[in-house]
């Protein structure tokens, strides 16, 4: 990877975040005749509509109407069959803010997201750390490192229910032979380790390849002045390249909180079904749950509204990530 | 700098090592216990070694749980996904960028709304949708009181766009496309419009050759994704014949009442995992520089 790509996108994105902004603040920042319009361009009006019509089309049917919906069902109890719908206002908000389920999900969720996105951050960086240390095997590293990307997560968690089956499994036999009750089925601290080492095993390459890029794109000449004042080489990481390299770690820490948060559900569903007793049942897979096994529609659309107000919480936050990254100039 | 650091060197290289054994154990185990059979697997404690059942496997595999179909049916979907996103999107950010019309200000944040909603949190009026497309008509059917369109209905549970539309609905692409559009010189535009160039040729003719490796970056990133694909298939495939290699699997899962074939589950996992690895090997630089560039 060469640093002049990272940084081209860098400046694309922080380029697009202001334009971004301009139809909300109705200010012209460049001095552009409209925001995100190019200097020179077309005022055929037929054609550009019929060339947003496909993407609209393709909306509408699958991400307007549903997320309407999706809010109007939250307001709405529908019994199982759907044969009779009606108006019932914040109940469904109330009886759900007062189930001790799903508040226990929600704390589950919250452990989880937050262990994932420590250890995928933590082991991401040491790697990247290590790699920009070395002056060669870097590619071969990179692309053994880089192979979890292509592999599906309901199949690493596969993988990992497999090594860490109490029965059968490779890595829980070691386990057990020294002594560790090891069984992930019937203890819900296991099992909820469990999927946060199959979340983070996934996820930790993407964290990687960001960092390795970033720490690359640090200029050589302010590392190089910290090695004249006689800085060594974990002193330069920790003090210059990770301060420079934060608002990477913010981006990373936010989108791994929307991968720990929404993403998730092919690893929890293929690991430990929400097991044993709820104790992985995160947000997404009781939205799956009642939705579509206990056909609870009403609290299954409350919750997708609780999702939804996340989604957009972690949505802001990365928008405000891109207005920073600019500003850092590395 | 000059700089010496042996110990330090062989700790970052014995770092990179433990983390690519760590990559590489549940694969290995992968592929040894899909070549076992079900003695060996129910051997405790189990072989660390490979088998020679691999292909006996395969074949097992592919006659009682018909991963030909499935495996085919994961690339139709990947594919078509990739191609039909990455087609709508480009076109899309083509019109925002390079055109002025009204409500194209609407338009720009009606297509970018869809960034931040995942479908994982829609998922129910999503499967509704995709189960009589037809609904939008109905409700207005029901409004104008015309019984024709109430009685409307298209279903695309076990079809292949049923799969790949609904994944198709998201911003994702065009948001990239319309980055780059925003760095390419305004003179290349003025020039062609001076040489009479109209729109659509100015976009095939110039700004497509240009994308050229956004697409490539893009396109690998999407058949990924496609591919590896969970939630949406597992709940539009009822019928088995129509479902991806990937929900294939879960059928596969040992269930705890009956003989845990887990042989059969990892030697299919090994097949459905191939392809992507594959692609993921021979296109790295590009989907390297793709994935930086996309934040996705």
């Amino acid at each position: 990877m060469r640093a002049s790509s990272s940084t081209e996108a860098i400046a694309a994105a922080g380029g697009g975040a202001r334009r971004l902004r301009l139809p909300l603040v109705g200010r012209r920042l460049d001095g552009e005749a409209e925001s995100g319009l190019k200097r020179a361009h077309f005022r055929d009006k037929g054609v550009a509509y019929l060339l947003l019509a496909p993407q609209m089309f393709v909306l509408l049917l699958f991400f307007f109407i549903p997320s309407v919906r999706a809010l109007i069902q939250a307001f709405q109890l529908t019994d199982p069959f759907g044969a009779t719908t009606q108006w019932v206002g914040f109940q469904n908000f109330r009886e759900l803010f007062q189930s001790g389920v799903y508040w226990a999900s929600l704390q589950v969720t919250v452990v989880f997201t937050l262990a994932q996105n420590a250890l995928t951050l933590s082991v991401a960086l040491v790697l990247a750390f290590a790699t920009n240390h070395i002056a060669r095997g870097r590619g071969a590293y990179r692309t053994i490192l880089l192979l979890p990307y292509a592999i599906a997560p309901a199949i690493a968690g596969i993988m990992l229910a497999f090594l860490f089956n109490p029965r059968v499994g490779p890595v829980a036999q070691m386990l057990q032979a020294t002594g560790f009750d090891w069984d992930p089925t019937k203890t819900s601290g296991h099992a909820l380790a469990l999927i946060v080492m199959a979340a983070s095993w996934k996820h930790i390459c993407y964290n990687y390849i960001f960092l390795v890029a970033a720490l690359l794109s640090v200029p050589h000449s302010i590392l190089e002045s910290a090695y004249m004042d006689g800085a060594g080489p974990i002193q330069r990481f920790l003090r210059i390249q990770i301060p420079m390299v934060a608002p990477t770690l913010f981006f990373l820490v936010v989108i791994n909180f929307v991968y720990g948060l929404f993403e998730t559900f092919a690893i929890v569903d293929a690991t430990t079904r929400g097991g044993p007793a709820g104790a992985t049942s995160i947000l997404v897979y009781k939205v799956y749950l009642d939705g579509f096994v206990t056909l609870d529609l009403g609290a299954s659309a409350a919750q997708s509204v609780v999702l939804m107000i996340l989604a957009l919480a972690l949505t802001y936050a990365q928008f405000k990530f891109v207005e920073r990254r600019v500003n850092y100039s590395v | 700098m000059n700089e010496r650091t042996p110990i330090l060197d062989a700790v970052c290289h014995l770092i990179l090592l433990a983390g690519a054994l760590l990559v590489c154990l549940p694969i290995y185990f992968v592929i040894v216990t899909g070549s076992m059979s079900q003695q060996e697997i129910m051997r405790v404690p189990i072989s660390w070694l490979p088998s020679n059942q691999f292909f006996a496997n395969v074949r097992t595999v592919f006659a009682n749980a018909d991963f030909g179909r499935l495996l085919l049916n994961s690339f139709i979907v990947a594919v078509g996904i990739a191609v039909g996103k990455l087609s709508v999107s480009v076109i899309a950010a083509f019109a925002v960028t390079y055109f002025r019309f009204p409500f194209r200000i609407a338009a720009f944040w009606l297509v970018f709304m869809s960034l931040m909603l995942p479908i994982e949190v829609r998922i129910v009026p999503t499967y509704e949708s995709a189960a009589n497309v037809a609904l939008p008509l109905n409700l207005v059917g029901q409004w104008l009181g015309i019984t024709a369109l109430v009685d409307l209905d298209w279903n695309m549970v076990n079809t292949y766009p049923g799969l790949i539309l609904p994944l198709i609905a998201s911003a994702t692409a065009t948001f990239l496309f319309r980055q780059f559009f925003l760095t390419v010189p305004d003179e290349l535009c003025e020039a062609a419009r001076i040489d009479g160039a109209t729109p659509m040729q100015f976009f095939r003719l110039i700004l497509l050759p240009l994308s050229r490796s956004n697409f490539v970056a893009l396109a690998i990133i999407l058949f990924l994704l496609g591919w590896n694909q969970y939630l949406w298939p597992l709940l539009l495939t009822t019928d088995q014949s129509m479902a991806t290699a990937v929900i294939g699997l879960k059928k596969l899962m040992p269930q705890s009442d009956s003989l845990p074939t887990w042989h059969l589950l990892m030697n299919a996992a090994f097949l459905t995992m191939l392809p992507p690895i594959i692609v993921i090997l021979a296109l790295q630089r590009w989907f390297v520089k793709g994935l930086v560039d996309s934040g996705k």
